[in-house]
This record gives C-alpha cells, sequence and structure tokens, in this order.
C-alpha cells in the first residue's frame, strides 16, 4: 500500500479517524472515567505514551516476527508499556492513579492501540509509525479531554477542578467554578451521562463533516467524487 | 349507479391522536384535584409550568427538525408529557428540576429518537428517572404534608414564590412519603408502631388514597371510553397484589397490600403511565404480560430496592422489554392456524 503522506496521518489521527469519534473504539476508559477534565489528561496521556511506544516498536520489529505470532508479540509489546505507564503514574501522579484505578491496567486491551499496531506499524516505517502512534494517541486525548469538560461543567458546575493531580500543586488554583451554588446533575456523572455526550460529540462531528461536504460540493461544479469512506476497522486500507 | 369506493372496516375512526390525548387530560383532573385538596398549590403550580415548558420544547426543536410545528403541537403528546412529569415531581420541587426533566423528556426521549411513535421509551419517565437518580436530595425533600397536619399550607402565591425562588420549604409544608416511611421505619418497630405515624392518618395513607383514588377514577373513564384497554391496569395491579400477598403478608416486616395500591404513583401508573400507546405492548396478550412484568418489578424495587416507589423504573425496564414481548406474543392473522413468526435466522 502506497504510504501516507504526513498531512494524511495527522489529519486522520486527530479528525478524519479519530479513534474516539470515528472508529468508536477505547470505549471502556472513555466512557468510565472521563467524569472530569483532569482524569481525562490522566487517562488520554497514558494511552498516548502507550501507543508511540507501541507503535515504535511493533515498527522496529515488523520484517523478523512472522505473520502467525504476531498478535501475541504485539500484545506483549503493549503490555509493557502499559505496565511502564503505570509504573510512571504510581510513581509521580499517585493520587490519580488510585482515582484512575483499573483503568490503567485496562488500556492494554484498548483496540485503539492494537489496531494501530497491526493495521499501521506493522507495515510502516519507524518514523510515520511514531508519528501516527502520537497523534491517534492525541486525538483520543482530546476527546478525553472534552468529554470530561462537558460531564464536569454540567456535572458538578466546575472546570479544571483538582489540576495538581498533574501539574503539581500551582495547578490547584486553575479550578473555574463556572456557576454558583449548582445542584450536581449526578447523571452526567455516572457512564450514562458518557454514553449521551460521546453520542452528541459524534453527532457533532458528522454534522461538522456534512457541512463541508456541502460546501465542497458547492464549490465543485463537477460532481463530488466517492472515495473511499471512513473506514472503521484496521487492515489493509488502500 | 354508484359504489362506495371504500375498502373494510366501514368504520370512522374518531380515536385521533389529539382526541385521545385530550381525553387523557382531562381524565388526570379527578387526581389532580385531589392532589390540590391535599398537598397545596404545588403540583398544580409544577403542571401548568411543565406542560407549557413541554410544548415550547417541541416546538423548538420541530423547528429545529424542520417539521410542522403546529400540526405536532396539536396532538397534545407533548402536552400530556408534561402533565404526567408535574402530577408525578414532588409538589414543591424547585422550577429547576421540572425544566430538567421535561426538556430531557421531549428533547433526549422523544425528539431524537424521532418524535412522536419512535420513541421506545416513555418520555415522562426518561425525564422523571433523570432527574431522580441526578438530583436525590431535592425530590425526597419536597414532597407535601397532607393538610391538616404540620404548618398549614402555603397558598398559591407563596407555592409559586417557593417552588421559582429557589427558596426552601419550611419543615412543616413537607413530609416524607407514606412508602418512604413505612420503609424506613418498619426495620426498627412493629407495623402497629409504624401506622402511629401521622403519615398515614385514618384510612391508608392519609391524602394519598384520594389521589389514588382519583386516578383510578380517571382511569376507569378512559376503560370506558375505549381510549385504553383493561389489560395492563389490571394485569399490573393483579401483579403487584399476588406479589404483594405472596412476600408482604407480615405486614411487621414489609408494607401491606392497601398501602401499595393506594400510596405512591400506584394508579397514575397503571392507568396513565403503563398504558402509552407508544411505548407499550401492542397485542393483548402482550399487554397482561408487560403490565404484569411491571406490578412485579414494581414490588421488587419497592420492597428490596433502594427507592421508596419505582414506576418510572419499572416502566422504563419493561420498556426495554416491549419489541421482545412483542415478538412472542403476535396473535393469530386471520385465515391461519396459528401466528407464525419469522425465524431468527430467516430474518
Amino acid at each position: 500500500m502506497a504510504n501516507k503522506t504526513l498531512k494524511e496521518i495527522i489529519k486522520d489521527g486527530l479528525w478524519a479517524n479519530n479513534p474516539a469519534l470515528v472508529q468508536v473504539l477505547g470505549l471502556c476508559p472513555l466512557l468510565a472515567v472521563t467524569g472530569t477534565v483532569v482524569n481525562g489528561i490522566g487517562l488520554g496521556l497514558a494511552t498516548l505514551l502507550v501507543l508511540v511506544g507501541s507503535n515504535l516498536s511493533v515498527s522496529l520489529i515488523r520484517n523478523f516476527v512472522s505473520d502467525s505470532v504476531r498478535l501475541p508479540a504485539f500484545v506483549m509489546i503493549i503490555a509493557s508499556f502499559v505496565t511502564c505507564a503505570e509504573l510512571l503514574m504510581q510513581a509521580y501522579t499517585y493520587q490519580l492513579y488510585e482515582i484512575l484505578g483499573i483503568f490503567i491496567p485496562l488500556i492494554v486491551t484498548n483496540c485503539a492501540i492494537l489496531g494501530r499496531a497491526d493495521g499501521f506499524a506493522s507495515r510502516n516505517p519507524v518514523l510515520l509509525s511514531v508519528l501516527d502512534g502520537f497523534m491517534m494517541g492525541a486525538g483520543f486525548l482530546a476527546v478525553l479531554i472534552v468529554l470530561g469538560g462537558i460531564r464536569e461543567l454540567i456535572g458538578q458546575g466546575t472546570l479544571f477542578s483538582n489540576m495538581d493531580l498533574i501539574f503539581g500543586a500551582g495547578a490547584s488554583t486553575w479550578k473555574i467554578q463556572v456557576f454558583d451554588d449548582y445542584a450536581n446533575v449526578l447523571f452526567m456523572i455516572l457512564p450514562p451521562g458518557a454514553f449521551v455526550g460521546l453520542g452528541f460529540l459524534i453527532a457533532l462531528k458528522n454534522g461538522i463533516d456534512g457541512q463541508i461536504r456541502k460546501r465542497q460540493a458547492a464549490r465543485d461544479t463537477q460532481p463530488v467524487t466517492t472515495g473511499s469512506k471512513r473506514v472503521r476497522v484496521t487492515g489493509n486500507v488502500s | 349507479m354508484a359504489f362506495l369506493r371504500l375498502s373494510s372496516p366501514h368504520a370512522h375512526g374518531p380515536q385521533r391522536t389529539s382526541r385521545v390525548m385530550f381525553w387523557v387530560i382531562l381524565a388526570t383532573l379527578p387526581g389532580l384535584l385531589a392532589q390540590t385538596l391535599w398537598f397545596g398549590w404545588g403540583n398544580l403550580v409544577n403542571t401548568v409550568f411543565c406542560v407549557a415548558l413541554a410544548l415550547l420544547t417541541e416546538g423548538v426543536i420541530l423547528l429545529l427538525r424542520k417539521r410542522p410545528v403546529a400540526f405536532f403541537l396539536k396532538d397534545n403528546t407533548a402536552a400530556v408529557t408534561g402533565l404526567l412529569l408535574g402530577l408525578s415531581l414532588p409538589p414543591f420541587a424547585p422550577w429547576w428540576v421540572c425544566a430538567v426533566a421535561v426538556v430531557v423528556a421531549i428533547l433526549l426521549a422523544k425528539q431524537l429518537y424521532g418524535g412522536l411513535g419512535s420513541n421506545p421509551f416513555n418520555p415522562a419517565m426518561v425525564g422523571y428517572a433523570l432527574v431522580l437518580v441526578s438530583f436525590p436530595v431535592a425530590m425526597t425533600t419536597n414532597w407535601a404534608s397532607p393538610t391538616g397536619l404540620g404548618a398549614d399550607t402555603p397558598g398559591l402565591l407563596h407555592t409559586i414564590a417557593l417552588n421559582f425562588t429557589g427558596a426552601e420549604p419550611v419543615d412543616g409544608y413537607t413530609m416524607a412519603t407514606p412508602l418512604d416511611v413505612y420503609k424506613h421505619d418498619i426495620k426498627t418497630h412493629l407495623s402497629s408502631q409504624v401506622l402511629q405515624n401521622p403519615a398515614f392518618g385514618d384510612f391508608v395513607s392519609k391524602g394519598w388514597e384520594w389521589v389514588n383514588l382519583g386516578f383510578l377514577a380517571g382511569g376507569l373513564l378512559l376503560i370506558a371510553l375505549r381510549l385504553i384497554t383493561w389489560h395492563i391496569p389490571v394485569s399490573l395491579l393483579a401483579a403487584l397484589s399476588l406479589m404483594s400477598l405472596a412476600f408482604g403478608w407480615d405486614p411487621d416486616r414489609y408494607a401491606p397490600l392497601t398501602i401499595h395500591l393506594l400510596s405512591g404513583a400506584t394508579m397514575l401508573g397503571a392507568f396513565f403511565i403503563a398504558t402509552d400507546p407508544v411505548t407499550a405492548a401492542t397485542s393483548r396478550k402482550g399487554k397482561l404480560v408487560y403490565g404484569a412484568g411491571i406490578g412485579i418489578l414494581l414490588y421488587i424495587i419497592r420492597t428490596w430496592g433502594s427507592y421508596p416507589d419505582a414506576v418510572a423504573f419499572a416502566v422504563l425496564l419493561m420498556n426495554f422489554a416491549v419489541p421482545f414481548i412483542d415478538y412472542y406474543t403476535q396473535p393469530r392473522t386471520y385465515g391461519h392456524q396459528k401466528a407464525r413468526r419469522v425465524k431468527s435466522d430467516q430474518a
């Protein structure tokens, strides 16, 4: 398959093939921990780290691992990086580690990571793979932050609370009390709120895409070429 | 010679949605009257507010969806959703609780699924369940005490001021519901001691019994007018009674049958909420199963769950089951031996 250009990789990760909004992968941590912005950032950064690391390693060994054993090998690599991330969080952001709990080890099972390892890193050179991992991770992180922000804002009327868990004691003043005397909407903090929030985000993305397509069609006099649509699954995409 | 070019059935259809919903609204009036007599103006104030907001929300969303606004507002279904919320929310629920419930009901539970007829869940109950889960304090401490107990019931203007300015109602205005009292106190007291609580009054549960009888009367009117069939209410109440007789025969452990039937939202749920034609099962057999399921869940959640009343949760859980019930209760088609079912592998 033809290598994608750098621009395409960046656009895919952040928007066109966003792991959370388009591939709809990694929902388990996405739905479970995004009660606040800080939780979203914590889990998003851990996932980003693991994605970059696993894409790098998988790309390095891609010519030495036979097809029949590639998936176990990938999973072992991913598991190693998740362990690293877990130990790092234990060392530097212990309170956040306690809050995120089981969802840090569960990054191993995030299909977005295995999907990128098998679908991209195992057939592309190192630098492209690292960039792809970084952009996919950044796209995932962005969705986690936005969803965390929405749920924190509606759920408890604040933004950026407890940021000191990641950014040190100075960040404890970042908290913005948006609504004073706010009755917490528990629904948004509980998992059902995450489903509703993610549904609205996906709808928003599709709506924006529709607008862009409409404008494109209006600008081009020639009929719009219906090329490859959004591809949800990993694998050989040409 | 002129032929009538009509195919059977040659019956006129007076059952337009708007007419059915209009009668549903009229039929809730006895219950609303009893609520106003026994618990003050709170429910009436909430009802007016919820209906107005429901119509407004529906209108705005229909505009956004580029649908005919007047056509859909005239069918009265949005008004009924608002009405049911106004009747079931606590009388002193602050305005923002009502507003969240109404907007969620119309926007999330109805219009996002495609509007009238496409929603799998009862909109009013989705709104109710959401505020019940989200604001547990506001939803449990704002029930009014019946007239004659505690402080004098506040007047109309005072009630409006209470519900819309965020002022806390005085302690004497509010009181735990009988179901709540019984469930809580029976853990440490005997039945005869629990029933000393003024919430139960002389008959079953002060005030609530009249509210429930009011909704029962309205429901019977709907059945008499053939706007709803008897299947869902009867099977719901029968299942609730059977569960209560089977498990709750000892009043020193669980609330007796009379309190289950004539307290809380039992009658409102049985005749007005569970019978929603969109979200209920369709065939007669299906309706019996659906109603019985709600009755059983109602008893289970009231008795062993953490909420004192459970109409919203029971109805929503059975709404989940409606496609399944409909699939297994398809009536026999005329001319066929037995109802034919599409095998899942052929579907």
